[in-house]
């Protein structure tokens, strides 16, 4: 019989770490994607750095910072009981950052997208910032919305060696379903690994499948029109 | 602060600097406009007409004064957002909200679904009120374009560059139309054009825009139909209106930047209507040679 618990856990760190990400991910791409500001590059480099940087390194900064003997994760220790390592919670900040430039790259893209003019129509019908944004800019870059989303989360589920560095293997609680593949081909259970491996494979792809079509469908409904 | 004279409306005086295409412009303009005046603006490309338009929906900051019916819009310590301003502006490439039916774009403005009704049948559109923008020709997102600026029952209705985007059957078509909706809303309006038949029909008065400044402020007869001063003994134009009086006929051709007006025959004017694209030409010693003013 199966042990779907790292799926579960793998599942519900992705959906808390999309929902987090979603809601810093709007305001700060939306000020990136308007901003003239000259610490804008500076800003975007650090957005972009976890896509290049080993997921070890980003782990073991990480590890250091969240640790009960450092400032912000003694912080955490001291006033909120909370462990910020080897534990669900420093998962999820860790993976928040991690994922961090999954959900920011396609939102700035759908803002800088956006025609200015609507938003200055918009301003002339007499409507604020606030219902702008909700009511004309979001609903007219959906498909960055939609692929901000999805590649975030899917990125979450797929991630293993920042969760290995931060949050160990401890089952139920900070062993997803990538930590536990290789902690099964470490004890040479290949028939587990392997059904894992096999599930893993077949969610990535109809997670990929399902953006790409999405957004063929929409080219081609634009491409009907003119 | 200067005082609006009795009767004028809008007061606007204002001044910026802008970074061309080819070399800085600086915009400096003072002009006053009744109420219910019908404006156009004319000008060549990048002569600043329509960050004019943009200055005074508050699209784009600029030093001076914008009084409208007593009311600052713009002064040095106020600047009133376009939020505020009772403007409707219509764009030239439309600008309507493409995640939204017809009749959502207007009510996107106000709740007023009677009043949204309404315009759409003025511009007969009603039918078209479950449709998104993709699936309208330019001349009906224009309409609606239309119907949505004056969604806010605006003081001052901008326009810029309206028509040119449409053939000319659509453009008579939709002329007609503003002027409806400019006399049964009681608007001001203020329109930039390229096009002289366009301003000959529509406005009141005209500005003509150079280098950033007004160069001639008038009536659109003034200033277009200059009948004895040209220069050529041909040149190809476009009927705008044709006249037919119980003795002559004349036809208003638009030429250039000019309108001329032209006397044809019973036999001309059989094979000539409004909007065709004609010569024009006269022979030497035909010419009127008048002493100028």
């Amino acid at each position: 019989m199966i042990n779907f618990t790292p799926f579960i856990l793998s599942f519900k760190l992705s959906f808390i770490v999309t929902l987090i990400l979603l809601f810093i991910g709007i305001p700060f791409a939306y000020f990136l994607a308007n901003t003239k500001s000259k610490i804008k590059p500076f800003l975007e480099t650090i957005v972009s750095l976890p896509i290049v940087l080993p997921p070890s390194v980003l782990g073991f900064y990480l590890l250091i910072t969240l640790s009960p003997n450092s400032l912000i994760g003694g912080f955490f220790y001291k006033y909120f009981n909370m462990k910020l390592v080897f534990s669900f919670e420093g998962l999820v900040i860790a993976s928040v950052i991690y994922s961090f430039p999954f959900m920011i790259q396609p939102l700035q893209a759908g803002f800088e997208s956006i025609d200015k003019k609507l938003i200055e129509a918009s301003y002339l019908c007499g409507k604020g910032k606030f219902i702008t944004l909700f009511k004309v800019i979001l609903p007219n870059m959906k498909n960055s919305l939609l692929t901000a989303i999805i590649i975030t989360f899917a990125h979450t589920v797929g991630e293993f060696g920042v969760v290995l560095m931060v949050g160990g293997s401890i089952p139920g609680k900070t062993e997803v379903a990538s930590v536990a593949i290789y902690d099964y081909v470490e004890i040479m259970d290949y028939k587990s690994a392997h059904i894992y491996s096999a599930i893993m494979l077949l969610l990535s792809f109809i997670v990929l499948f399902i953006v790409y079509f999405i957004n063929e469908k929409n080219k081609r409904r634009l491409h009907d029109i003119y | 602060m200067k005082k609006t004279k009795e009767g004028y409306m809008i007061f606007i005086d204002v001044n910026k600097k802008l970074c061309g295409t080819k070399e800085e412009l600086n915009l400096d303009v003072c002009f006053e406009i009744k109420k219910g005046e019908f404006i156009s603006i004319f000008g060549k490309s990048g002569s600043g007409k329509t960050t004019l338009l943009r200055i005074i929906a508050g699209l784009e900051k600029a030093k001076g004064i914008i009084k409208v019916d007593n009311q600052i819009w713009l002064d040095n310590k106020k600047f009133l957002p376009p939020q505020k301003r009772e403007i409707g502006f219509v764009f030239q490439d439309y600008a309507l909200f493409p995640n939204m039916k017809v009749l959502d774009n207007l009510l996107y403005v106000k709740n007023d679904k009677d009043f949204a009704m309404k315009l759409l049948k003025m511009a007969e559109i009603e039918n078209l009120k479950d449709r998104y923008p993709y699936a309208l020709s330019g001349g009906q997102k224009q309409r609606v374009a239309l119907c949505r600026a004056l969604m806010r029952k605006p003081k001052i209705l901008l326009l810029d560059e309206p028509f040119s985007a449409l053939d000319s059957e659509m453009r008579e078509k939709l002329q007609n139309e503003i002027i409806m909706f400019h006399k049964e809303f009681n608007l001001t309006t203020i329109m930039v054009s390229h096009s002289p038949s366009e301003i000959y029909k529509l406005s009141d008065r005209m500005i003509v825009f150079k280098n950033g400044k007004i160069e001639k402020f008038d009536k659109p007869s003034n200033i277009l139909i200059n009948s004895s001063s040209s220069e050529k003994f041909s040149m190809y134009g476009e009927i705008v209106d044709i006249k037919k009086n119980d003795i002559i006929n004349v036809a208003i051709i638009s030429i250039g930047n000019k309108l001329i007006e032209s006397v044809i025959s019973e036999k001309e004017i059989k094979n000539l209507k409004i909007g065709d694209k004609v010569m024009v030409s006269t022979k030497a010693f035909f010419l009127n040679v008048k002493e100028e003013n």
